[in-house]
């Protein structure tokens, strides 16, 4: 390739300038290069206090530090419920109603190291009840308010909870059917709304053991490397794999809010993201506060009017939301924009799955600013590939690694007669392989609860192997290109074929099931069923949906299937493991017999 | 089309998005999503499923204004009045 050619080449590449020409702030990071060669984990830690104790814990870093300096009458978190009420937490308040939970557990015997449980919904609970846990040097294990009675239990039975933070619904709704099933869980606390008073047998209340304990609590030392966090994910096969983050992901965290979602002092940021979820812990929770902003915390679901109303009213000047909800915008229209105001909008930011480039550009249209894709998972903890503030937007790309972190596309293999597979780093632009990081971070993940050989599968010569496959470009921005295994990837969330596989087959008319993801224009993939009855049940409308009613109930909407077909009888492997990717080819209409296409559906 | 017809519709309608649901102890004027477990997908496909079963325009925009039973009869009804007028 000639010079000229070369650059006729880049020039077709598009870009969108990544930051406001001419705005009042300037981005933390303005040149990323520089940047990056310079950085290292050791000058990151220099942002944080540490304990006064000794050692690092994430509640000291992202509350009691700055409700002890300048800080301290601050808002952190600004509530809104979804009916209205509003509830501003200074920094200093939320030290002293963490202080008084940390406290909580401890006069009920709860150690460090045991797990906390919280299933409720957006409510200023959730972030008093995971900052006292921190506190308390017990791990905080976040749910999904949304999940069915199923994937609670198994959650809950893996990480043997020992305490519980929920709603009287939630607590009849879910977890009263399961509460059997969970010999290890010595403690419920109800979080109950103003008005709500009725007594739950076996049960404690949490506003009054919190009004109770002291608000005086001295963390004790903790140690970086002590757990903190425990988040479950999906895999293809078998139960949900609960990842483990300790204390000094915090540094991630951190250093990401400030060098990608590009976090000043004065920022309103909005993380639209469920803490049920990793994002709306490690950027719901922790990024926000221990940069020391004021973030807004919103009860209510998706409502793209209601949305932007919070937008202008509270000033949001960082939005950090997903690509579901961006599509579901884009679909609304432009309408309920009109006449809105905002000014303070500064930075926009998405992640879960991969953005589509009408989506980023859609950002310009809609806010004058494009979407910056960013990309992670449940196991990597913090944001590890990015579009940056100062470096063009390239849409449909996630963008470039975050500084302290290497990735690479490798090709991996295994030899027939060794159990170790070799990786082979790609160099080559433009060609598809998988991501890989190099481990060394500090919020990877440092174990599967449990599971020490599958935490070992991740790894393979010197690299942690993502399951994503990518490809990097000649100027190093890197593109999703699917994932490497079945998992579903659905409105954000990683759905694992196999959990709902069981629950389909616990109905009694089922035979086999077999769980794809089918594409959807908004949220990415859909859960679709295809299913197998046996003799004597005849395929109808009624058995659908009370197959449905059935997954639903004991899954969750989420989770459960939102198509299900009937089918004679499922492909098969000769080992009798249920074909997905047949399924899918032959959803998709692509020839069966070229299933290794799919490898990067 | 009287307004329980609308009702019996719209709940039937309902119930082909969430198959669980029990017409019985559904309330009306209370927020579908709070006594429904139901998800963004499922609020759509209800949007979508009206449009089909009454035959009027059920923009996403206006999915606030269909938050609970009674709200979609009444958007519903003024929707079918404004057509047989037009």
């Amino acid at each position: 390739m000639t010079a000229t050619e070369a650059s006729a080449a880049k020039a077709a590449v598009e870009t969108i300038p990544g930051y406001p020409a001419g705005h009042a702030v300037k981005p933390n990071v303005s040149d990323y290069a520089a940047f990056r060669s310079g950085f290292s984990w050791d000058s990151a830690r220099r942002e944080l206090d540490g304990l006064p104790a000794g050692g690092l814990n994430i509640a000291h870093e992202t509350v009691d530090r700055h409700a002890a300096g300048a800080r301290e009458n601050q808002i952190a978190l600004r509530w809104l419920g979804k009916n209205g009420a509003t509830q501003d937490i200074s920094y200093a308040m939320l030290r002293e109603r963490s202080n008084r939970f940390a406290n909580v557990l401890r006069q009920l015997g709860v150690g460090a190291g045991e797990r906390v449980y919280i299933l409720t919904g957006r409510i200023p609970e959730l972030y008093i009840a995971a900052l006292g846990t921190w506190k308390n040097r017990s791990v905080v294990c976040t749910l999904f308010s949304a999940f069915g009675p199923e994937p609670i239990r198994a959650r809950m039975a893996i990480g043997d909870a020992r305490v519980l933070v929920t709603t009287p619904m939630l607590f009849q709704r879910k977890i009263e059917p399961i509460l059997k099933q969970l010999p290890g869980l010595r403690h419920v606390l109800l979080a109950r709304e103003q008005g709500d008073d009725e007594a739950v047998a076996g049960t404690l209340d949490f506003a009054q053991l919190l009004q109770q304990a002291s608000d005086q609590f001295n963390i004790a030392a903790t140690d970086p490397e002590e757990p903190a966090l425990l988040h479950f994910t999906s895999g293809t096969t078998g139960t949900p794999k609960g990842a483990v983050h300790v204390h000094q992901a915090v540094l991630t965290h951190h250093a990401t809010g400030k060098q990608v979602l590009d976090l000043h002092p004065d920022d309103i940021f909005w993380c639209t993201a469920d803490p049920g979820w990793v994002t709306g812990t490690s950027y719901g929770i922790i990024a926000p506060l221990s940069n020391g902003v004021t973030s807004i915390v919103d009860e209510a679901d998706f409502d793209a009017e209601r949305w932007y109303q919070i937008l202008e009213q509270h000033k949001v000047s960082v939005w950090y939301t997903a690509p579901t909800a961006i599509r579901m915008m884009m679909k609304t229209g432009l309408a309920p924009l009109a006449g809105r105001k905002l000014p303070a909008l500064r930075y926009l930011a998405s992640v879960g799955e991969p953005l589509n480039p009408e989506a980023v550009r859609w950002g310009v249209t809609a806010f004058g600013l494009p979407f910056h894709d960013n990309w992670w998972q449940t196991e990597t903890g913090g944001i590890m590939i990015a579009n940056f503030p100062a470096l063009d937007v390239r849409p449909g790309s996630m963008g470039k690694p975050v500084p302290g972190v290497e990735a690479a596309i490798v090709k991996t293999s295994k030899a027939s007669d060794s159990a170790d597979t070799s990786v082979a780093i790609v160099e080559e632009p433009g060609v598809e392989g998988e991501l890989a990081l190099r481990p060394g971070w500090p919020s990877m993940f440092r174990e599967y609860l449990n599971e020490p050989e599958r935490y070992r599968k991740c790894f393979a010569g010197g690299w942690y192997l993502t399951g994503d496959l990518a490809r990097r470009d000649a100027d190093g921005y890197f593109w999703f290109v699917g994932r490497k295994d079945d998992v579903i990837k659905t409105s954000g969330h990683l759905i694992g074929p196999f959990e709902v596989e069981s629950v389909l087959m616990e109905h009694p008319a089922v035979a086999e099931a077999g769980v794809i993801g089918k594409p959807d224009p908004v949220a990415l993939e859909v859960v679709k069923a295809f299913v197998a009855l046996k003799s004597g049940y005849t395929p109808s409308d009624a058995l659908k949906k009370d197959i449905m009613a059935h997954a639903r109930k004991r899954l969750g909407a989420v989770v459960a299937p939102k198509e299900i077909d009937f089918q004679q009888s499922l492909p098969k492997t000769r080992s009798g493991k249920i074909m997905r990717r047949l399924l899918k080819a032959r959803e998709l209409g692509l020839p069966e017999g070229d299933v290794s296409t799919l490898e990067s559906m | 089309m009287n307004e329980q017809e609308i009702r019996d519709r719209v709940i039937k309608t309902l119930g082909g998005i969430v198959p669980e649901l029990d017409p019985g102890s559904l309330k009306q004027a209370k927020s579908l999503r709070d006594q429904l477990d139901i998800d963004s997908m499922d609020f759509l496909n209800f949007l979508i499923a009206l449009h089909q079963e009454f035959g009027v325009d059920v923009p996403e925009a206006d999915a606030g204004k269909l938050a609970t039973i009674d709200a979609c009869v009444s958007y519903l009804a003024q929707a079918l009045q404004q057509r047989a007028q037009a």
